[in-house]
C-alpha cells in the first residue's frame, strides 16, 4: 500500500505503522520518539511526541483524522496522507509535549551521565523553549538503591515504560515496574530490591533518559570524550550476541553497551556480563570506530577531525571579556564616580 | 407527570427483592428475547429505539452492539460499567441500589443479543454496599433459574459477576475498566484494536453504562419504535439526571429527554428552584468534565431558543457558549461559589485520578492544578489566566484516552465565561483569602473593580 | 522510591481463603490475576484495612503472579492502604459538588473535634480523618465513606454521634 508522508510518497506493506513508514523515508519528517522502541512488545503511545496530522484516511475513506495521531501505534492505510514536520499543528503539539517533559524535569544535564546521548536534550533542542513557564516547585521522588550496576534517578525519568518491558520481555522475572499513579507514578521495586538477572543492563540502553545509567560509568566521563569502537567476544551467555560497542578513553574501557543505531535502538540486546564484567582492553575484538550520526556530539571526539591548537588569550578573553560584551554594559545600577569610571573601563573593578 | 420507565417501580414496597420485582412484570423481557426473538432481533430493536449510551459520551448503544466481532469465533463478553465517578453523578449507583434486578435482567437480555455466555458488572469498589446488594441479586436470579446453563430450555448459557475497583475514576473508560477487570493497574489502552474487537482477554466485548443496559428490559418488552417515540429528534428516551449543589431538592430523577431546563430547574416536580434565595449563577449539566455554563446560557441557548435537556441542545452553540449532557451530573450553583474555587476543585480531582500513562495529561493536570491553586489563594500573576488556557489547549485533544479532555475542558469554559472572576482573583488578593469569600460578597457586588471603564 | 516498610500479622482464616476461592471461580481457570482487585479487598477488611509487603506477597502467591504485579496494582488504587490506619478512616468526599454543602468546614470541625490534621491518626489508633474525591453522592452531601458504607447529610451533630458511636464500638464497618 502506498502512503504519504510530508509529500514524500512510499509503498509499505500492511501492517505498517506511520512511524515506521517514515522512518523508512528517513530525515527530517521522522518523528521523534521517546517511548516507542522497535524491539520491545507493546511499546509506544505513551509520550506523545511522535504525533502527526492524518490529512487523509485512505483511498477508501479519504476524510481526515480530527485529532492528531501518536504514529508509532498508528498502522498505514493505502492512500494515506501524513503531516508530520510540514504542519504547524503537529509542531506545535510536539512543542506542547516537549515543554510538558520538561516542567518537572531536574535540567541537571551538567552532572547527569546521559548528556549526549540523551533523547529528551534532542527533543528540547529541535523542539523546546529557551525559557520555561513553570514556576511551581517541580515533582521530586526519594532515591531508591536497585544494586550496584544500575544507577536509578526518577527525577529524570518520564515514564515510557520500557524498562519494563525489558523487564518482561527478556527476563522472567520482572521484579520493578510502575508504581502509584498520575504525576507521582514511578519505576520502582517497591522494596528496594536489586534487580538482578542477566539481561537487566539492558535497561539503561533502552532508557531514552538519565534515569537508568550505568553505575561502573557514573562521574568516570562525558560521553563525548570517550572514543566508541565497535568490539565482540565469544559470550557464552545463553541469548547474547556479544557484540557491543566499548567506550575507551586512551586504552582504557569505560563503558560497554549495545549497539546502537540511529534511532538510538540498540540492534541486539546484550548481557551484563559483557556489559559490567569485562573492561579489560584484551576480553574484547575491536572491530573498529562506531559511527555516529553526523549531528551527534560524540563526534565532536571522533577519530578523523583535525585537531587545531587552541590559544586561550586569557588576558584579553578571560580577566576582562570579551571587547563587544564589555560595551553591552552601559547601564549600572548606581552611576560611578570618575575614578571608578576610569578604573571600570580598563577591566579592573 | 412524564413518563418513566427506569424508575416506575421504584416505589413499590420490597422492589429491590426478586419476588416483588418478578410479581410486578420482572424479566418479561429474558423471556420474550429468547423465547421470541433471534440475538440479532434484539440488537434490531435497540437500534431503532435510538438508544444512546448514557455514561456520558452519547454514542448509539444499538450501533456499538452490531460492532462486536462475531466472526473471530471467540467468546464475547458484554461489561457494565458501573464505576460511576464523574463528579456530579450518582444516577446508577441509585438504580442498583433500590432497583438491582432491573440492571440483571437488562444484562442477561444484552448478554443474550451479544451472545455472550461470561458477563460482569464492574462497580466502583467504593460501592461496597452497593456490590453486596448485586451479589445478592444475581444469587437469586441464578435461582430462579435466569443465569447458569441453559436458560429457560434454550440452549442458552450465562454467567454474571459482579467485579468490584478499588478507587481510580480512570476505570471508567472503558478500556482502564478492561484492564483493570483483568487485575491490572487502569491504564487505558491505545485504540484502536476498539474492545467490540479486542476487548477482555483480548475476546470481543461491549461495555455499557448501568442506565443503558437497564433501559434495555423496556425497548425489548414495549419495541424500540415505542422508545423512540419518547424524546426529541436523536434524543430518544428517558434520562436519568443527578441533581447536586444549590437547589431545593436534590437527588436522582428520571425525565423525557426535551424537558425544557427551566421546568427541570423550577418545577416543583423536579428539582423546586434555588435552594435559598441566592440567584442562579452557574450550571454544570453533564458532570464535571463539561463545560460550565454561565446563568444567561442556562435557560436559553445563545440564539434566544428554550435550553432543552436534549443532547442536542445542551451542545448548542458548540464550546462557545454550549456544553454537554454528559452524564447527567447537573450541578447547580448559586451566586455564593467560586468558579476559581470550583475550577480549581475540579482540576485537582482530574490531577488526582489521572493514570499518568501519557505526558500531556500525567504533567498537565498537576501544572493546572498548581496555578489553579495560586490563583484561588491570592497568589495568582495576571498572566497565569493565559497560561491556563495555553495548557488546557495543549492537553486537549492530545492524550490517549479523554481523561485529558475532562481535565481541559472545565477550565476552558471557567475562563471563557468566568475570566473577570480570575482577574478579580488576581488582582485583589486580599479580598479572597477566606475560602468562603463570595459568601459575604457576592462576585456581582465587587464585579466593578474588575470591569473595564469607558469613559 | 524509597518506602517505609511496616510489619503486619498474617491472619489468612479458612472464611476468607473460602471467599478468595469463590471469587477465584468468577473468572476463566487461566485468568486468576482478574481477580486480583476484590481478592484485595477481602485479604485487606481481614487486616486491619491495610497490606503489608508480606501480605501482597501472600496474594501473589495465591494468584500465581509475581510479587511486583500486585505492587502496581496496590499503589494504583486509592483504597488500598500500605501502611496502618485509624480503625475507623473519615473519608470526606471534598469534591466541588460536596465543597457547595459545606465540606470544608465540616472536615475542620472533624479534625478540631478529634485533635487531628487531614491525613492523621488518632493517638489511641482509632480514627482518621482524610480527602477523598467524588464518592457518588453528590446530591446527600455533606457525607463521607465509613467502612463499607455512607453516611450522608451529615451536620456537626451527626458527627459528634458518629464519634461516638464509634468509641462505643456500635459502627458496623463491614458487610460480610
Amino acid at each position: 500500500m502506498k502512503v504519504t508522508i510530508d509529500g514524500q510518497e512510499i509503498e509499505v506493506e500492511a501492517g505498517t505503522t506511520i512511524l515506521q513508514a517514515a522512518r523508512m523515508i528517513g530525515g527530517e519528517s521522522v518523528p521523534p520518539a521517546m517511548c516507542y522502541y522497535s524491539k520491545l512488545q507493546g511499546s509506544g503511545g505513551k509520550c506523545r511526541c511522535c504525533l502527526v496530522e492524518v490529512a487523509k484516511g485512505s483511498d477508501a475513506d479519504p476524510r481526515p483524522m480530527p485529532k492528531l495521531m501518536a504514529s508509532c501505534v498508528t498502522g498505514c492505510m493505502d492512500g494515506m496522507e501524513v503531516n508530520s514536520k510540514q504542519s504547524d499543528r503537529v509542531r506545535e503539539a510536539r512543542q506542547s509535549v516537549t515543554e510538558f517533559l520538561l516542567i518537572n524535569h531536574p535540567l541537571d544535564c551538567p552532572v547527569c551521565d546521559q548528556a549526549g546521548e540523551c533523547d529528551l536534550q534532542d527533543l528540547s533542542f529541535e523542539h523546546g523553549k529557551s525559557k520555561s513557564r513553570f514556576i511551581e516547585e517541580k515533582r521530586t521522588f526519594e532515591p531508591e538503591d536497585i544494586g550496584p550496576n544500575i544507577q536509578l534517578h526518577m527525577n529524570r525519568c518520564i515514564l515510557c515504560q520500557r524498562c519494563v518491558q525489558v523487564a518482561d520481555q527478556l527476563t522472567d522475572n520482572r521484579v520493578h515496574g510502575v508504581m502509584d499513579r498520575g504525576d507521582h507514578a514511578n519505576i520502582s521495586t517497591c522494596i528496594s530490591k536489586a534487580i538482578d538477572n542477566e539481561f537487566s543492563g539492558n535497561m539503561i540502553d533502552v532508557c531514552p533518559v538519565g534515569a537508568l545509567t550505568d553505575k561502573t560509568f557514573r562521574f568516570k566521563s562525558r560521553v563525548w570524550f570517550n572514543k566508541p569502537y565497535n568490539a565482540h567476544r565469544e559470550c557464552t551467555t545463553p541469548g547474547c550476541c556479544g557484540k557491543t560497542t566499548v567506550w575507551m578513553f586512551g586504552d582504557e574501557i569505560q563503558r560497554v553497551t549495545g549497539r546502537k543505531d540511529v534511532y538510538h535502538e540498540v540492534e541486539e540486546f546484550i548481557c551484563n556480563s559483557c556489559r559490567f564484567d569485562h573492561k579489560d582492553p584484551s576480553d574484547w575484538v575491536i572491530e573498529g570506530p562506531r559511527e555516529f550520526d553526523k549531528d551527534s556530539v560524540i563526534n565532536q571526539n571522533n577519530y578523523t577531525q583535525k585537531l587545531d591548537t587552541v590559544t586561550i588569550a586569557t588576558e584579553e578573553g578571560i580577566l576582562k571579556g570579551r571587547e563587544q560584551d564589555r560595551k553591552k554594559i552601559s547601564m549600572l545600577a548606581i552611576p560611578l564616580d570618575k575614578e571608578d569610571q576610569e578604573k571600570f573601563n580598563h577591566g579592573n573593578l | 407527570m412524564s413518563r418513566k420507565i427506569l424508575l416506575d417501580k421504584i416505589n413499590v414496597p420490597g422492589i429491590k427483592t426478586y419476588e416483588v420485582y418478578r410479581k410486578e412484570g420482572g424479566y418479561a423481557s429474558v423471556e420474550k428475547a429468547m423465547k421470541s426473538m433471534t440475538p440479532d432481533e434484539v440488537v434490531e430493536e435497540v437500534k431503532k429505539s435510538g438508544l444512546r449510551g448514557r455514561g456520558g459520551a452519547g454514542f448509539p448503544a444499538g450501533m456499538k452492539w452490531s460492532f462486536i466481532d462475531k466472526k473471530s469465533g471467540k467468546p464475547r463478553h458484554l461489561v457494565c460499567n458501573a464505576d460511576e465517578s464523574e463528579p456530579g453523578t450518582f444516577k446508577d449507583r441509585y438504580l442498583m441500589e433500590f432497583i438491582p434486578h432491573l440492571l440483571i435482567e437488562g444484562m442477561i437480555t444484552s448478554s443474550f443479543a451479544l451472545g455472550a455466555n461470561l458477563s460482569y458488572i464492574y462497580i466502583r469498589g467504593e460501592y461496597m454496599w452497593v456490590y453486596k446488594i448485586l451479589e445478592r441479586a444475581i444469587a437469586e436470579a441464578k435461582a430462579a433459574g435466569w443465569l447458569g446453563k441453559n436458560i429457560l430450555g434454550t440452549g442458552y448459557d450465562l454467567e454474571l459477576y459482579v467485579h468490584c475497583g478499588a478507587g481510580a475514576y480512570i476505570c471508567g473508560e472503558e478500556t482502564a475498566l478492561i484492564e483493570s477487570l483483568e487485575g491490572k493497574r487502569g491504564n487505558p489502552r491505545i485504540k484502536p484494536p476498539f474492545p467490540a474487537v479486542s476487548g477482555l482477554w483480548a475476546n470481543p466485548t461491549v461495555v455499557n453504562n448501568v442506565e443503558t443496559i437497564a433501559s434495555v428490559p423496556w425497548i425489548v418488552n414495549n419495541s424500540g419504535d415505542e422508545y423512540a417515540t419518547i424524546g426529541i429528534g436523536r434524543s430518544t428516551g428517558t434520562k436519568l439526571i443527578s441533581a447536586s449543589g444549590h437547589v431545593k431538592n436534590p437527588g436522582v430523577y428520571e425525565i423525557e429527554l426535551g424537558l425544557s431546563v427551566y421546568e427541570f430547574m423550577n418545577s416543583d416536580e423536579y428539582l423546586g428552584g434555588m435552594s435559598s434565595d441566592r440567584p442562579l449563577k452557574a450550571l454544570v449539566p453533564g458532570g464535571s468534565s463539561v463545560p460550565i455554563l454561565p446563568a444567561d446560557l442556562i435557560y436559553k441557548t445563545a440564539n434566544g431558543e428554550d435550553r432543552l435537556m436534549t443532547y442536542e441542545s445542551l451542545s448548542d452553540g458548540g464550546f462557545a457558549t454550549g456544553s454537554m449532557l454528559g452524564s447527567g451530573g447537573f450541578i447547580v450553583y448559586n451566586d455564593t461559589s467560586c468558579i476559581v474555587r470550583n475550577t480549581w476543585n475540579f482540576s485537582r480531582f482530574y490531577h488526582h485520578e489521572s493514570c499518568g500513562q501519557c505526558t500531556p495529561c500525567r504533567e498537565g493536570t498537576g501544572w493546572l492544578e498548581k496555578v489553579l491553586w495560586r490563583i484561588e489563594n491570592g497568589q495568582g500573576r495576571e498572566e497565569d489566566i493565559d497560561l491556563l488556557w495555553s495548557i488546557q489547549s495543549k492537553i486537549e485533544g492530545n492524550t490517549i484516552c479523554p481523561l485529558g479532555d475532562a481535565a481541559s475542558w472545565p477550565v476552558a469554559a471557567a475562563i471563557r465565561h468566568f475570566r473577570d472572576e480570575f482577574e478579580y482573583h488576581v488582582r485583589f488578593p486580599e479580598k479572597i483569602k477566606n475560602r468562603n469569600h463570595f459568601v459575604e460578597e457576592p462576585f456581582a457586588q465587587v464585579k466593578h473593580l474588575v470591569t473595564k471603564q469607558t469613559v | 522510591m524509597e518506602r517505609t516498610h511496616h510489619k503486619q500479622e498474617i491472619n489468612m482464616t479458612d472464611a476468607l481463603i473460602a471467599r478468595i476461592n469463590e471469587l477465584i471461580s468468577h473468572y476463566p481457570a487461566d485468568k486468576r490475576k482478574s481477580a486480583l482487585l476484590p481478592v484485595l479487598h477481602e485479604v485487606q477488611d481481614g487486616h486491619d484495612n491495610w497490606l503489608s509487603i508480606e501480605l501482597q506477597d501472600k496474594v501473589a502467591e495465591i494468584l500465581h503472579i509475581k510479587p511486583v504485579e500486585v505492587y502496581e496494582v496496590v499503589t494504583f488504587y486509592t483504597m488500598y492502604n500500605t501502611k496502618p490506619i485509624g480503625k475507623y478512616m473519615f473519608e470526606f468526599c471534598q469534591t466541588s459538588p460536596c465543597c457547595l454543602k459545606g465540606t470544608e468546614d465540616l472536615m475542620d470541625y472533624t479534625c478540631d473535634k478529634l485533635g487531628v490534621k487531614v491525613g492523621e491518626t488518632t493517638a489511641d489508633g482509632l480514627f482518621e480523618v482524610r480527602g477523598v474525591e467524588c464518592l457518588g453522592a453528590c446530591g446527600y452531601a455533606p457525607m463521607m465513606q465509613l467502612g463499607d458504607f455512607y453516611k450522608e447529610h451529615l451536620t456537626e451533630d451527626k458527627i459528634d454521634q458518629l464519634i461516638t458511636d464509634c468509641r462505643d464500638n456500635k459502627i458496623i464497618l463491614h458487610d460480610k
